[in-house]
């Protein structure tokens, strides 16, 4: 299509501030992928099925793939590059990795970001819980068990309570 | 020939400090964890270019005139390719092999020349500058097409009326084979009870959740084509694109780094991906192909679509007396390159019934060309299917003689102390453990319990059943898998060994990281045999001009073999360390060790020379070494198993469902599995193969299907629609163990990665089967839908 | 699998959408909450020229209450209708209906007006509306009108909002405490469309069910509602509603089509299943 009209952004960036002259079709997947070199979002259905492509924007979990790199305009955007570098996952992180609860690792950022985003809002889920608000998370590798074992370990951890494992 | 004192003094599950049976967290896990990984679409190169594809929208479709006029003038556009001119520059290839006798399929083009035989088959390429230059140029070329008759229902391919896909073949009948053990014949005459059912697999496919992508570039200086490809095999990649693009092999160089998931999916050649690197060859630059989700569900392979009719003869105190299945199997219009389609139904053939003592087995294998999807081996293949009859077929013995289904087990498995023994097809058992496995499953179900909870439960109307699913599994195969029948595939892996000057071990080994955590069982295995610690060692994997020629990782092979060239490596290496250490020290080398990142006294593990101080001296300070001396502190080795053509797992699987029969709906209560890979290296990564690879299975059995309809049109090809495990619906699995290690190799592994998936889909049905038997219902059509349960028990028709 | 080009804009007022919808007419599409209109684009399935961003007008957004009605700004997020303690004390069956509504991130991005104006026929947001006889407020350069749910669906995809409208708000009337609502589906994977869902709302006082309205979604190519079921309900002691009888009902206001999930056979099967528990669940309730 002709006169395609660039799209001037101001948006923060894992707290850089970012000024960029889009294409109003540029996901905002893609610019941080492709244009701001990010990679740790992934892409895996360009959907919003798979949520790989998981970012947080002004505070939500969204689907990087279903937002244009336009509409961050003004927007204050974290990627797992953010969330790991300022430590707000770090404790998931650590969870992870010592319950092995990712293998190949392409749906694991978004994991993280849900993961945390959960732990913001319910400070003790249950494990049906914390299933159910990962469900929009696919993990191809690791049938999920371990994943929400790490995560239930992180909620206990940081309620400083016990709780009854699994059932 | 050493005494076995000697022997075990150096055996790897001897050592000291030893990691072999540790959970280590993977090393590799924490840059995935920061974000920090590289996937093949991470990567962009100078100068790249994206190329995307106008695939067939057909199912079968003459391809009459391609214009590109338009096209070519879209901003952005470099080059448009069609078959013909890619005919030119990468030559056709045909998947058959030598050993799978008669095998015969047509040959195959990167891009379509003449007729698209699949829809989502590669017709034209198109090379931009961005993916949606190469995208809105193919939205402008025209293609004329002339719609051809379709085969899309296997059980018609080999029909008169139906049309034959490549005339040159003769027929849709790409292969069969037939085995007939025994005297299956009589076995049924004799028998009490023949039991007659017929089983349907669904197509389904891999759902990597990275797609494939490849990024390839050509230096003309070099004359070196450079590959990142996301893969299960480099070196066979190597070898393919050297060998169709007409370059030396030493000048194509494949780079795997992290792979998002491969299951199988990544371990064939794909069209779009010859011809990417052909467009790099031919445009001098980079291009990068990342297949987007839609074009994944059509063109990544799909597998285990058959139809198996099956027969059981069963005495009346329980004794399987015959197997007999006929197997029909669609795999698309080619078979797949260069491992074939036939392996898949060829397993189901070799090892359906194996577990059992019975030898009266028949089987009529067909292997049909149609116009969906070309299918091949993902992950555990043909074991879901083979595993889902067996297991099926015994359940219904049981069922009609009256017998509990894990007596008719214990009954009829081939007991543990009878090995080495053969399957009634000939393949050598080394030595397996149905029965330990199947004990140590009853007591982690708590088996009575579950019997007495079902049994109270029906009395209130709650329907629960309990599946049990024995299964033997292919592992580690040799030379006789692949390269037997020509395929340049090696069965062979090796692991190069380097102590750097600061006492790191630096270790390149040519099995590949899928995620499943093959890099830090290659640690484990490096730091365990040289007696270092963990932190010292690097393993770099992927890479064809770095790491030493092998096979890579498919059929659960990367930790078994890649572990046992690793181990022999660093017992290799040691012993470098050790005899130079012996000079510097002025000792016996027989009375010198390594421990804790030091040379030490074998009496009593004190230090004598640290490996920093030794890599010292012999990088920095050789001139302190006698002159006629020369320190080796590289060492590379290679391992292939030569004794057994596979290393055979077994293990169980069993769970305990409740069916809702209002909704048809399947809710799981508990699930187990108990299975023998032989030496366990990393307890909490096998015991995580085991979780995933069970949910990939429960995947197949109860939501995965690749959906046709007549006219050959996938109707399921997006996420949305086409349905895989998803965290609510999916239970805790608890892993038990018994070991029973090969003796064919020092560490002992057998391969872990697939079991799991064998038997998941055979265990969920024999449950939901159990479940419904009082109400008289049974499914045997993968995928277990609600639908198809409610059908089974007549509440809807 | 890159969207076609377009061009975007985001106006900052209503005033301002509305004079670009008006110029611009079918070439464009409204970007509200995006969640179903991008992955339109991303397949190509659609290809407008202009984007018009409406996730930059305030006006739209919010939830507020006047004595007889809660009115809810199209824009309004589902995150925040779940989150909302104005909605879960007014209106709990939209409340109710959040956890159906695919999964959380999606919820944060979604729109109440994107799920009407969509009209997907496996939606619950307007079976919900349907069932608490809602209305529907669209606005063009020229009117502001008010369309009751029922009348707003009218075919597969297919609303009443014109190519000059947007809508900008839903109004809810609100009820006693006496009522009851229910929500349910079956899916095959949790947050998955229905394979077929129901919206149940009446008044059951002193246990007789008076006003109910039963409002099936994902069996027909809009949200359904039961005319003859809600006839068997009116006025009958909920203890003493013959399920056979009610189920029969439904049977005869249901016309299901079969989709790749579920035949129509079986969605029929659940809508009895359904309004099973929805009865089950009223008599339970008290």
């Amino acid at each position: 299509m002709d006169n395609i009209e660039q799209i001037k952004i101001n948006t923060v960036v894992n707290g850089e501030k970012v000024e960029a002259f889009v294409e109003p079709r540029l996901s905002l997947v893609d610019f941080l992928r492709n244009e701001l070199e990010l990679t740790g979002s992934h892409v895996g259905c360009e959907h919003g099925v798979c949520g790989a492509c998981s970012i947080q924007v002004d505070g939500s979990v969204v689907r990087g793939c279903l937002m244009l790199a336009s509409q961050a305009d003004g927007a204050d955007v974290i990627s797992i590059e953010g969330a790991s570098d300022a430590g707000i996952v770090a404790d998931l992180q650590k969870a992870f990795h010592e319950r092995n609860a990712l293998q190949c690792g392409f749906c694991t950022p978004g994991m993280l970001l849900t993961s945390s985003e959960l732990l913001d809002q319910k400070k003790n889920p249950t494990r049906a819980e914390i299933r159910e608000y990962l469900s929009g998370n696919y993990c191809r590798c690791t049938g999920y068990e371990a994943i929400i074992d790490a995560v239930e370990t992180v909620a206990i951890d940081r309620a400083g309570s016990s709780h009854n494992g699994k059932s | 020939m050493a005494n076995l004192k000697e022997m075990m003094q150096d055996h790897i599950l001897d050592r000291p400090n030893s990691y072999i049976g540790k959970s280590v967290p993977r090393p590799n896990a924490k840059r995935l964890l920061a974000g920090r990984g590289t996937f093949t679409d991470d990567i962009n190169l100078p100068r790249q270019s994206h190329v995307a594809f106008l695939r067939s929208p057909y199912a079968h479709a003459e391809i009459v005139k391609i214009d590109v006029t338009s096209a070519e003038a879209s901003p952005g556009v470099i080059k448009i390719m069609t078959g013909q001119e890619m005919a030119k520059i990468c030559t056709p290839w045909v998947g058959v092999l030598s050993h799978l006798e008669g095998i015969k399929s047509a040959p195959q083009h990167a891009l379509a020349i003449g007729k698209a035989c699949w829809q989502g088959e590669p017709v034209v390429a198109v090379v931009a500058k961005t993916r949606s230059q190469a995208e809105d140029a193919i939205d402008l070329i025209q293609v004329e097409w002339n719609e051809l008759d379709v085969v899309v229902d296997m059980e018609r391919a080999l029909d008169s009326d139906i049309p034959v896909i490549h005339d040159e073949l003769g027929d849709n009948l790409t292969w069969q084979r037939n085995v007939d053990c025994g005297d299956v014949d009589a076995a049924f005459k004799n028998a009490d009870h023949v039991i007659e059912e017929t089983y349907i697999s669904n197509r389904h496919t891999g759902v990597c959740l990275e797609t494939r992508v490849i990024v390839a570039d050509y230096n003309p200086g070099e004359e070196q084509l450079t590959v990142y490809l996301s893969t299960q095999c480099p070196h066979m990649m190597q070898n393919l694109f050297a060998k169709h693009l007409g370059l030396e092999e030493h000048k194509v160089r494949i780079i795997c780094k992290d792979v998002g998931g491969s299951f199988g999916v990544k371990v064939h050649s794909y069209p779009d991906e010859y011809a990417t690197a052909a467009l790099a060859y031919c445009l001098k630059r980079p291009v990068k192909f990342t297949a987007d989700r839609l074009e994944s569900f059509t063109s990544d392979i799909h597998a285990r679509d058959h139809r198996i009719n099956t027969k059981i003869a069963v005495s009346n105190e329980g004794e399987i007396q015959a197997f007999e299945i006929d197997d029909l199997t669609g795999i698309g219009p080619y078979s797949v390159y260069p491992r074939t389609s036939g392996i898949e139904v060829n397993q189901v053939v070799n090892l359906t019934g194996g577990q059992y003592k019975n030898r009266n087995y028949r089987a009529q294998a067909r292997v049909v060309l149609q116009n969906k999807s070309p299918m091949c081996q993902y992950r555990a293949v043909g074991h879901p299917v083979l595993t889902l009859i067996t297991e099926g077929m015994v359940d219904d013995a049981a069922r009609r003689i009256g017998m509990d289904p894990l007596e008719i087990r214990r009954k009829n498995l081939i007991p543990d102390d009878s090995y080495p023994c053969t399957a009634p097809t000939g393949l050598p058992f080394e030595k397996l453990s149905h029965h330990a496995c199947l004990e140590k499953l009853a007591k982690m179900l708590d088996y009575d319990a579950l019997q007495k909870d079902k049994r109270e439960a029906r009395e209130n109307g709650i329907y629960r059943g309990i599946g049990v699913a024995t299964f033997i599994e292919v592992t580690n195969p040799g030379a006789t898998f692949y390269g037997i029948g020509g395929a340049a595939i090696s069965a062979q892996d090796g692991a190069t060994l380097r102590l750097d000057a600061k006492g790191n071990l630096i270790v390149e080994i040519s099995v590949t990281e899928q995620g499943q955590g093959a890099e830090a069982v290659v640690a484990q295995c490096a730091a365990t045999a040289m007696g270092i610690s963990l932190d010292k060692v690097r393993v770099i994997t992927g890479d064809t001009d770095v790491t030493p020629y092998g096979g890579g990782t498919w059929a659960s092979r990367a930790a078994a073999i890649g572990g046992e060239a690793t181990v022999q490596a660093g017992k290799a290496l040691k012993k470098n360390i050790i005899e130079v250490a012996g000079i510097m020290l002025q000792a016996d080398p027989a009375t010198l060790d390594i421990y804790n990142n030091n040379v030490v006294d074998k009496s009593n593990n004190t230090e004598r020379i640290s490996l920093e101080e030794v890599g010292r001296i012999c990088y920095y300070r050789p001139d302190t070494l006698p002159k006629d001396y020369q320190s080796e502190l590289v060492v590379t080795r290679h391992y292939v198993p030569k004794q057994f053509p596979f290393a055979f797992t077994n293990g169980v699987q069993g769970c305990y469902v409740e069916v809702d029969t209002n909704t048809g709906f399947v809710k799981f209560k508990k699930y187990v599995v108990v299975e023998d890979c032989g030496t366990v290296i990393n307890p909490q990564l096998v015991d995580e193969q085991i979780r995933g690879g069970v949910i990939q299975g429960l995947g197949g059995a109860l939501y995965e299907e690749c959906l046709y309809n007549s006219e050959g049109q996938f109707l399921n090809g997006t996420m949305a629609d086409y349905l895989v495990p998803m965290a609510v619906e999916m239970p805790d699995i608890e892993v038990g163990h018994v070991e029973t290690p090969t003796l064919e190799s020092e560490l002992g592994a057998k391969g872990a990665g697939e079991a799991g998936t064998g038997g998941a889909p055979a265990v969920i049905m024999n449950a939901i089967n159990d479940a419904l038997s009082p109400l008289g219902g049974k499914v045997t059509r993968q995928p277990f839908t609600p639908e198809r349960i409610l059908m089974a028990i007549g509440k809807i028709t | 699998m890159k969207p076609a080009a377009f061009n975007y804009k985001k106006p900052s007022t209503l005033t301002g959408v509305l004079e670009l919808l008006r110029e611009s007419g079918e070439d464009s599409n409204i970007l509200a909450g995006g969640q179903s209109l991008m992955p339109t684009l991303n397949m190509r399935l659609s290809a407008p020229s202009l984007l018009i961003d409406i996730n930059g007008v305030d006006e739209l957004f919010g939830i507020s209450v006047t004595d007889n009605t809660v009115r809810i700004g199209s824009m309004t997020r589902h995150a925040e209708l779940e989150k909302s303690s104005v909605i879960s004390e007014h209106i709990p069956l939209i409340n109710a209906a959040m956890p159906y509504i695919a999964h959380p991130a999606i919820r944060n991005r979604g729109t109440i007006g994107g799920s009407l104006a969509l009209a997907d026929p496996a939606a619950e947001l307007p079976a919900c509306l349907c069932a608490l006889r809602g209305f529907v407020e669209m606005t063009s350069t020229s009117a502001t009108r008010k369309v009751e749910a029922k009348d707003f669906f009218r075919a597969l995809y297919e609303t009443d909002l014109k190519a000059n409208e947007i809508i900008t708000a839903i109004e809810i009337p609100r009820y006693d405490q006496n009522y009851f609502s229910f929500i349910d589906e079956l899916s095959r994977r949790h947050g998955d469309y229905a394979m077929c869902g129901l919206a149940f709302h009446a008044k059951i006082e002193e246990k007789i069910i008076s006003d109910a309205q039963i409002v099936f979604f994902a069996v027909e190519a809009k949200p359904i509602i039961a005319v003859t079921a809600m006839r068997e309900l009116e006025g009958a002691k909920i203890s003493d509603v013959s399920l056979e009888v009610l189920q029969g009902a439904v049977g005869n206001d249901l016309d299901p089509f079969g989709d790749l999930h579920a035949s129509a056979t079986l969605k029929l099967h659940y809508a009895k299943e359904l309004i099973k528990r929805a009865i089950t669940s009223g008599i339970t309730s008290g």
